[in-house]
């Protein structure tokens, strides 16, 4: 058993040290596969980072009531204090025609175009959050609906269309990215397995000495192996840092966009799982992939 | 110990190369093959390396038969002889020890055991202090000689060398030869193919003649 041991062990180290001798073509594959790799999982973060801010989104399918030029700032309030007491609303919010003002001067710098104008030309807005037992698109148009029927209010939106739509968006995402990481597996397969089938051409002599010697197909292909092991380790790694490096010089801007947009911030980075079946699924890659070409090329390799 | 039954062999490409050869080695016997090139000594030492199958006939090594022998089981067969190259086949990237290491690393002995045979190999064969030296710093001679000890390292009952002392000048030679003598007193079966005549006289062994592919004497 401790034979065994040492003799993958020798194998191992002795893999490794095969690439280190040749660094300049080794960093090459490792750059090649890392791209690969890199690839899916920089795509597998994105769609993690929409998800993880629908995520947030699914409790906000409120309501915004736009109401009539005509109607008063009394009115409003009157409306409003008839809307709590509905049985499918949780609560409400009235933004006056003056707040509007005041946080659309805020918000979008076209304050000065604003101050031209002679009067204020918004409405005013009325919130409304539906209770949460209203979650069926059906209950929530029946309260839509409602909403508009009513003699103040001019238009009424649901801010659950976009959402449905981006999670519409993001299923088709979840499964692009599922086929395009499987395209990408079966490039990493494919490199590794012409890297290592170039390395046992260049070592043919040695494979053929050590099978006269003795050396059973399992001996040979073993070096091998761990060298498709390295390589998809390797450029596991690298592409973990090209993932990281590229989410840390994203991570800023993608705030800012997120500030303006949610009014909250929360970037999601590969998480300790995440990288670690990169690593491990990259390792495994790189197996099959050598192991492909052994299987196939070593019993061809004969000493005649 | 080697037992051949009416062994032919024939390429598609060149035709009949050895053509129903029988004979008997025994135990610890030192049998020289000859005859001119092309007639079929490296072919007769292949089947018995399990490099190349017979057309017809039977191969015996220690009382197996060889046909029989299935893909898998070859390794293991091949651990049982030594076999020694014209051109050495050397790796010529790895030391000397590396090189006559190699069999017992594919064998699976301990670091220690591989350690000491190989030290015990090279003084065998007169290359003491050398274990560092990669083979192409080393004289054809020397290099033979490393080739032998890679043969002989695992301890095999049979030894087959294919021309050994080919490339080497007459007195190389001799020395090889008085090496291959040491195995045989040991009780290790030695075949070796060679037309080089005056070695063969010189020694005293058992002859095997090719000719065309048939055995013309014994």
């Amino acid at each position: 058993m401790k034979g065994f041991f040492m003799v993958h062990l020798q194998a191992l180290l002795f893999s490794l040290g095969q690439q280190l001798r040749t660094p300049f073509s080794s960093l090459l594959t490792i750059a090649v596969l890392s791209i690969s790799i890199a690839l899916s999982g920089a795509f597998y973060l994105a769609v993690k980072n929409i998800t993880h801010l629908t995520g947030h989104l699914e409790t906000s399918n409120q309501i915004t009531l736009f109401l009539g030029q005509q109607v008063s700032d009394q009115d409003g309030r009157w409306l409003l204090t008839r809307l709590e007491k509905h049985r499918s609303i949780q609560s409400t919010r009235l933004i006056t025609k003056t707040e509007g003002l005041k946080d659309f001067e805020q918000f979008s710098g076209f304050g000065d175009a604003l101050k031209a104008l002679s009067r204020n030309p918004l409405p005013m807005v009325i919130q409304v959050f539906p209770r949460l037992n209203l979650t069926t698109p059906q209950q929530l148009q029946q309260l839509l609906d409602e909403l508009k029927a009513l003699p103040e209010v001019a238009v009424a939106k649901i801010d659950m269309q976009w959402v449905q739509r981006l999670k519409a968006i993001i299923v088709l995402a979840e499964r692009g990215v599922l086929v395009l990481a499987s395209i990408l597996a079966f490039a990493v397969i494919f490199i590794t397995g012409n890297t290592i089938r170039l390395e046992l051409q260049n070592r043919q002599e040695e494979v053929v000495i050590a099978k006269l010697v003795g050396a059973t197909n399992g001996f040979i292909a073993r070096p091998f192996l761990y060298s498709g092991f390295w390589y998809g380790l390797l450029a596991g790694l690298l592409a973990w840092l090209m993932i990281t490096g590229l989410m840390a010089l994203l991570q800023s801007p993608m705030e800012q966009l997120m500030t303006l947009y949610l009014g909250y911030q929360e970037v999601v980075f590969l998480s300790v799982l995440d990288s670690v079946i990169l690593l491990v699924v990259s390792a495994v890659l790189g197996v099959l992939g050598s192991w492909g070409v052994l299987v196939s090329q070593l019993s061809r390799l004969t000493p005649e | 110990m080697i037992k051949f039954d009416q062994v032919s062999k024939r390429y598609s490409e060149v035709g009949d190369v050895l053509v129903d050869v029988s004979f008997t080695i025994t135990k610890g016997e030192m049998v020289f093959l000859t005859g001119p090139s092309g007639a079929g000594k490296s072919t007769l030492l292949k089947l018995i390396a399990l490099v190349e199958s017979v057309s017809r006939g039977q191969v015996f090594l220690e009382g197996q038969n060889l046909n029989r022998i299935l893909e898998r089981e070859v390794p293991f067969m091949r651990r049982k002889m030594g076999l020694i190259f014209q051109d050495y086949k050397l790796l010529n990237d790895r030391t000397v020890a590396d090189n006559i290491a190699l069999p017992l690393l594919i064998a699976g002995y301990s670091h220690q055991e591989i350690k000491r045979r190989v030290r015990a190999v090279l003084d065998k064969v007169g290359l003491a202090g050398k274990e560092k030296s990669y083979p192409l710093s080393l004289s054809g001679g020397e290099q033979q000689r490393v080739g032998i000890a890679r043969a002989v390292v695992n301890k095999p009952s049979v030894i087959l060398a294919d021309e050994p002392t080919g490339n080497l000048d007459p007195a190389l030679a001799t020395e090889i030869m008085r090496l291959f003598k040491q195995f045989k007193q040991v009780g290790v079966t030695v075949l070796i193919a060679t037309h080089d005549l005056s070695q063969v006289i010189d020694s005293g062994c058992r002859q095997l003649t090719l000719e065309q592919g048939c055995l013309v004497s014994d």
